[in-house]
């Protein structure tokens, strides 16, 4: 660190992060692979009882499912490295024509349950640690242990039986009417992102429409991921506070309202993103939930479906996208948290 | 064993560490105000489930899977009542037996579960911080692979993996657990590791081994005493989230057989349907059994953390140990 040059220290870091994600990716996909295999093999277990015995040796033998497993372990890593997950067993469909189409189902979600996360989460932490053990503190600790200890789907079902049963004020499931749905499939270019795809249609009924589909599952994500952030920024908005540069501050006469605002909130928030990163996680599992309470046909809504048909093929592709995903976005903001903290290229 | 160290004096301090060993005792200690106040609320909470899971036979007004009583089918769909005070479900039956019943369940699942990652994760730590080498890095490199990954999809397909064909009661819950064990070795394999990693060069543990005390006791007198400390707490705050993830796996259909356990999140996936006409009493109760238990274990492991976790720490005044002239007076609690 002392000799190397900043900027030589920082593209040493990030060649090193890179070449992390290659072996976690590598150990995920190989612990599926043989997982997923000693359950039998995907195609008995999918057609079992519903096809005679000699067609499924034959749709085995197409599968290439009959030959030695490590000759199929090496053609499925070739084929992930290629961008090819293979077809799915049950609707021979292209494993990464789902991940498109259902994958920005799954962004979408995603995107606006960071977004409410972010509004909520943020500001409210940095309220409670600026009245520590006050009484803003204890009721926003309070929330932050609820919003965390609701589970996704119990909390999706009270918004859906108040705002969607009782006030009918907005949609209780799916990304948008079928009226809208079928419009918009006539795009061009179609993003599969509904509310893009409404806005290139025009229409702006249509857009709305879209956007009220959102703000129940927008919110019920949303407040699980806030409750963390909150939660984090609270912690290390705290500790912040105690370094001794903001002490100095202090005892300079600085007001107690700027020392938050210009001193520790910025050098707190860093942390909180290198922390983000491992919410990702939290993330994809908590939209798996809310996707399936929504029948919100997303990347999680269709794995289940997959797992209940026993599709492992499937099942296998998915997630090895994402891990895929996960890994390159903690890599994203481990990459964003080295360029604004120099404290992290070690 | 043969290694005998010099005895030291013991100071007040130390002796008063030694009296403090009683679990939860030493931590209520340390807490004041609104922090014991979560403490005391949390376990309180915990304690209530127990009861309620160690007592559901008795407790619960009919089986978990009954839809009726005494020859008299229930009628389904019913709103609370004095005969079924959360009402009944499509099914026909009482909710209220199946959320006590469902306590039961989340507690067997989770306790054996957390028993499980801490037998599996510990001394896999310990071993494989102390020796390092090739095992350590593959132990490594796999552990992180599975801690990026979302918890729930692990355990999920876990016990996809191992439900094949299983339908018994005990084969359920084991299943279940060892999905949820999965997703935790881990974490208590990574804190126990780094622990032993950073305690394996102390001056105390060369001291031992340059007396000549073998590797066992090196790793089972020397280490593990000081790298376990925290596994407590980590269970504690695991706990919450493991009951959670049961919740998901049963929400998601890949849980307990709906047939050999009552489990709330499989009652919630099925009284998503109900909402539609306005039923509410088939979600409600057992989401806020969830809820309350989560909380209640999430309680006790924050004032924990809160009071072991020394960047946390806010000093009582009265902890400051003065010499004893000066607090002659006063009582030395």
């Amino acid at each position: 660190m002392a000799t190397a040059t900043s900027s030589g220290s920082l593209r040493t870091y990030l060649v090193t992060r890179l070449l992390l994600v290659i072996p976690m990716v590598w150990v995920l996909v190989t612990l599926v692979f043989f997982v997923m295999r000693v359950i039998g093999d995907p195609i008995s277990s999918a057609f079992a009882g519903r096809l005679p015995p000699d067609q499924i040796k034959l749709r085995k033998h197409s599968a290439g499912l009959d030959r030695p497993i490590l000759s199929q372990y090496w053609d499925y890593l070739r084929g992930v490295a290629h961008g090819d997950f293979g077809k799915a067993l049950t609707d021979n469909q292209r494993i990464s024509h789902v991940l498109v189409v259902k994958g920005a189902a799954t962004l979408e979600l995603t995107f606006w349950a960071l977004l409410v996360a972010l509004v909520v989460g943020i500001p409210l932490g940095r309220v409670a640690a600026r009245y520590r053990d006050r009484l803003p503190d204890v009721g926003l600790r309070l929330f932050a242990v609820l919003a965390y200890a609701m589970p996704v789907f119990f909390l999706g079902l009270l918004l859906q039986l108040l705002f969607a049963i009782k006030l009918g004020w907005l949609p209780a499931s799916g990304r948008a009417t079928t009226n809208t749905e079928l419009a918009i499939q006539n795009v061009s270019p179609k993003t599969n992102i509904y509310l893009i795809d409404s806005i290139l249609y025009g229409n702006s009924s249509y857009v709305v429409d879209v956007l009220k589909h959102s703000v129940l599952p927008a919110i019920t994500l949303g407040l699980l991921v806030a409750g963390i952030f909150l939660r984090l920024v609270r912690v290390n908005l705290l500790q912040t506070l105690r370094a001794d540069y903001v002490e100095a501050a202090r005892a300079r006469g600085v007001p107690e309202r700027r020392v938050v605002r210009a001193h520790a909130f910025r050098n707190a928030l860093i942390p909180v993103v290198t922390v983000m990163g491992l919410q990702i996680a939290a993330l994809l599992a908590g939209a798996v939930l809310t996707e399936t309470t929504f029948e919100w046909q997303g990347i999680g809504y269709t794995l289940t479906l997959y797992l209940i048909r026993r599709d492992f093929v499937a099942v296998q592709g998915i997630v090895t996208a994402i891990a895929l995903i996960v890994a390159i976005m903690s890599f994203l903001i481990d990459v964003v948290a080295a360029i604004v903290d120099p404290r992290v290229r070690y | 064993m043969s290694v005998a160290l010099p005895e030291v004096e013991q100071t007040e301090s130390q002796l008063e560490g030694r009296r403090s060993r009683i679990p939860g005792l030493a931590a209520m200690r340390a807490t004041s105000g609104f922090q014991r106040g979560m403490l005391v609320a949390g376990a309180l909470l915990v304690l209530f489930f127990v009861v309620i899971a160690v007592f559901a036979p008795a407790i619960a007004p009919y089986g978990f899977n009954a839809d009726s009583a005494r020859g008299v089918d229930f009628v389904p769909q019913q709103a609370p009542s004095a005969h079924h005070w959360f009402g009944t479900t499509v099914g026909g039956e009482d909710v209220l037996s199946r959320v006590v019943f469902g306590a039961r369940t989340a507690l067997e699942v989770i306790v054996l579960a957390l028993l499980l990652s801490i037998v599996v994760g510990v001394p896999a730590g310990l071993i494989s911080g102390y020796r390092s080498g090739w095992l350590d890095r593959v132990l490594v490199l796999v552990t992180d692979a599975l801690f990026a990954f979302p918890p729930l999809l692990l355990a999920i397909i876990i016990s996809v993996t191992l439900a094949g064909g299983q339908g018994t009661k005990t084969g359920g819950i084991l299943s279940a657990a060892i999905a949820i064990t999965v997703v935790y070795v881990p974490q208590y394999f990574r804190v126990v590791r780094n622990a032993t990693v950073a305690a394996r060069e102390e001056p105390y543990v060369e001291a031992a081994r340059a007396l000549g005390a073998p590797t066992r006791v090196v790793m089972l007198r020397y280490i593990f005493g000081n790298v376990v400390q925290t596994v407590p707490v980590i269970a504690t705050l695991n706990a919450g989230d493991a009951i959670l993830t049961l919740a998901g796996l049963d929400f998601l259909g890949f849980g307990i057989e709906p047939s050999s356990g009552a489990e709330w999140g499989y009652d919630l996936n099925k009284a998503l349907s109900d909402t539609a006409s306005g039923i509410w009493w088939t979600g409600t109760f057992p989401g806020v059994a969830i809820v309350l238990i989560v909380v209640g274990v999430t309680l006790v492991g924050e004032s924990l953390n809160d009071v072991l976790n020394p960047l946390l720490r806010t000093f009582k005044l009265a902890q400051v140990v003065l010499p004893r002239r000066i607090v002659a007076g006063k009582d030395g609690s």
